[in-house]
């Protein structure tokens, strides 16, 4: 007996050993990088290494506030981050319409070809969106030479280089990448419906739109409401790969969001790094806060939290 | 009588078809065909653009159809030094990174099921956390520097190789396989590692291919990480390469002239590579493999959405 348990010991710990390499990487790839916080904390000017000398506290974090030009910046970005984020949240409703109204197409091989198509920009990189954005929409692209041929314009309109309905825009090539994608977990739901609920009603005398108002939609709240409250947890986090490509000289006071700034502000000079480091660690504790709100909102609703 | 029942119905709902109904139906078919047109002109475009005559393509008169086709800009961009390093980068990039991210789901996964394992819970918690830690450009940047990721292609795959959700994926799914399974082949003397080699990884096949598929095009349309970590053109992937060209084209453009004079000087204005020519044709050498491999595996796409609701 004795023999057969340490026998299980010492497989438990070799077992321990097999996994041993990969838990190394995620604590070297993963976990160390927040050791990379303390330069937050000091004046660090790259390639001096830090010491106790260089130890400044939270005087960068007091810089956020303190200087005016540094204060009217980050407010700007917050605004943009916002009403990026604002118009995401606010127009959340669209792949589930969106889906709704797909199930009710009737022709099989169409609507197979539909969710096909608008899926595909889903796997395409931003890089890649915004090729085909300034094949179509620059100045000598496809929508403005067809404008021009139409005589509806008389010189090119500069869809890109503009800061004009920027935010709008933005939402727009988001919703073209993601909605067909988006919409196929709701399809999924959709499919989980009871028959015989829409047969009662449709016998019943129920006509399309009194199915789809009073049951498709009321079954795909539950599934709507944890995507909200992931919209919301990542509410300052709209990444920064989207807004890097599409930014340029012309629209960068309106498409700067926080993540693009904290991008930017370290490219123009290793003396910021300690300020970018500051404002990424406040974005941190505001989403992780966001996080643990929102996951204890689902708990309270749904009665199981999303984490 | 009940069958009989059930068969009616749906001719009885038939005849309720309203007029409203019918309406809707209609508009439903031309929203959805818009939609289907949005989501797939750009692409055609580009296409019909790179094999038209380059003076047309230019001024953005190919809307419809090819115009003159020719292959040139095809030769053109090859020509392009760099370019097909660059290709080679990223489906390099692609197959290391897809293979180690899936064995190493696979067996972490596994590894997470088994109760001998020390510790396990926690070490699963270990793992699956990171998926909500994010240190910040910057420190990751520095970190990445520190332990030498940047200019060197491992950089590309070991911050990518670990992903808590595909281990997530795979445990769930390890453990919905018959307990008896493995049970068997461990009294037969099977090891932990012969097990998981030998049993689990045939039977665990479908949900491997699907995270193979996510991990590939993720790794193909990875383009952050370049700009974060690499300043030595010989790892620079097509995704990065690709971002240059639309934000350079024109010094591109003489680039390639300069390189191919001689040809240069006898093509025709339809054949001369332009900014444009030269931009839309490198965008559908990037953008090809993902359509062309997207049809054949749009069913394992659809199947980790359907998974990753589940567990969501």
């Amino acid at each position: 007996m004795q023999r057969k348990l340490s026998e299980r010991k010492l497989r438990s710990y070799k077992e321990f050993l097999y996994i041993l390499p990969f838990l190394i990487i995620v604590a070297l790839f993963s976990y160390f990088p927040l050791y990379g916080w303390i330069y937050a904390f000091h004046d660090y000017r790259p390639p001096f290494p830090i010491t106790s000398e260089t130890w400044v506290g939270l005087k960068w974090f007091a810089t956020i506030v303190n200087n005016p030009v540094r204060l009217e910046n980050i407010l700007r970005v917050l605004r943009n981050t916002f009403a990026m984020s604002g118009i995401s949240l606010l127009f959340s409703w669209f792949p589930m319409v969106f889906a709704v109204f797909l199930n009710e197409i009737q022709c099989k091989p169409f609507k197979k070809f539909v969710q096909t198509v608008t899926t595909l920009p889903n796997f395409i990189s931003w890089v890649l969106v915004y090729a085909l954005a300034f094949s179509l929409f620059s100045t000598t692209g496809a929508v403005n030479s067809l404008l021009t041929e139409l005589g509806l314009i008389d010189k090119p309109i500069a869809f890109l280089k503009s800061s004009e309905h920027i935010w709008f825009k933005m939402w727009l090539w988001l919703t073209w990448k993601n909605a067909g994608w988006a919409a196929i977990m709701y399809l999924a739901a959709i499919s989980g419906i009871d028959d015989q609920m829409i047969e009662a009603a449709k016998v019943d005398g129920a006509t399309r739109m009194q199915i789809i108002w009073h049951i498709t939609i009321p079954s795909l709240l539950p599934t709507y409401f944890v995507i909200v409250m992931l919209n919301l947890a990542n509410f300052l986090s709209n990444g920064m790969e989207q807004y890097f490509v599409f930014q340029n000289a012309f629209n960068q006071d309106y498409i700067e969001v926080l993540d693009l700034y904290v991008y930017n502000m370290s490219i123009s000079g290793t003396g910021m790094y300690p300020l970018s480091t500051a404002i990424s660690i406040l974005k941190s504790i505001v989403s992780v806060v966001l996080l643990f709100v929102t996951n204890t909102v689902s708990k309270l609703v749904r009665g199981e939290g999303f984490i | 009588m009940v069958a009989k029942q059930q068969v009616k119905t749906p001719k009885k709902s038939a005849i309720k078809t309203s007029f409203s109904d019918k309406v809707i139906s209609v508009v439903t078919y031309i929203i959805y065909a818009i939609f289907a047109f949005v989501c797939v002109y750009p692409f055609y475009y580009i296409i019909i653009n790179s094999i038209s005559a380059n003076n047309l393509s230019e001024r953005g008169k190919v809307l419809l159809y090819p115009m003159e086709i020719h292959f040139k800009n095809y030769a053109n961009v090859m020509n392009i030094p760099g370019l097909l390093d660059a290709a080679q980068m990223s489906v390099m990039r692609t197959v290391v990174g897809t293979i180690l991210t899936v064995m190493i789901a696979a067996f972490l996964g596994y590894m997470f099921t088994r109760d001998t394992l020390w510790k396990r819970k926690f070490w699963y918690r270990f793992v699956t956390v990171t998926m909500y830690i994010n240190a910040g450009i910057i420190p990751w940047f520095l970190t990445m520097k520190l332990l030498g990721m940047t200019n060197n292609f491992w950089g590309y795959i070991f911050p990518m190789i670990i992903q808590p959700f595909y281990i997530v994926l795979c445990k769930t799914y390890v453990e919905s396989v018959p307990r008896e399974l493995q049970e068997a082949a461990e009294i037969d003397g099977a090891g932990t590692l012969m097990v998981f080699f030998r049993i689990m990884l045939p039977v665990i096949k479908p949900i491997l291919a699907t995270i193979a598929v996510f991990a590939a095009v993720n790794q193909w349309n990875s383009f952050q990480d370049t700009l974060l970590l690499m300043s030595d053109q010989k790892l620079y992937t097509l995704q990065f390469v690709l971002y240059q060209y639309i934000n350079q084209a024109s010094s591109l453009k003489a680039l390639v002239s300069n390189n191919t004079s001689s040809t240069a000087m006898m093509a025709s204005l339809a054949h001369a590579a332009t900014a444009t020519s030269i931009r839309m044709t490198v965008t559908v050498i990037v953008v090809l493999p993902i359509m062309c491999v997207y049809p054949f595996f749009q069913r394992f796409f659809t199947k980790g959405i359907m998974i990753g609701a589940v567990k969501g």
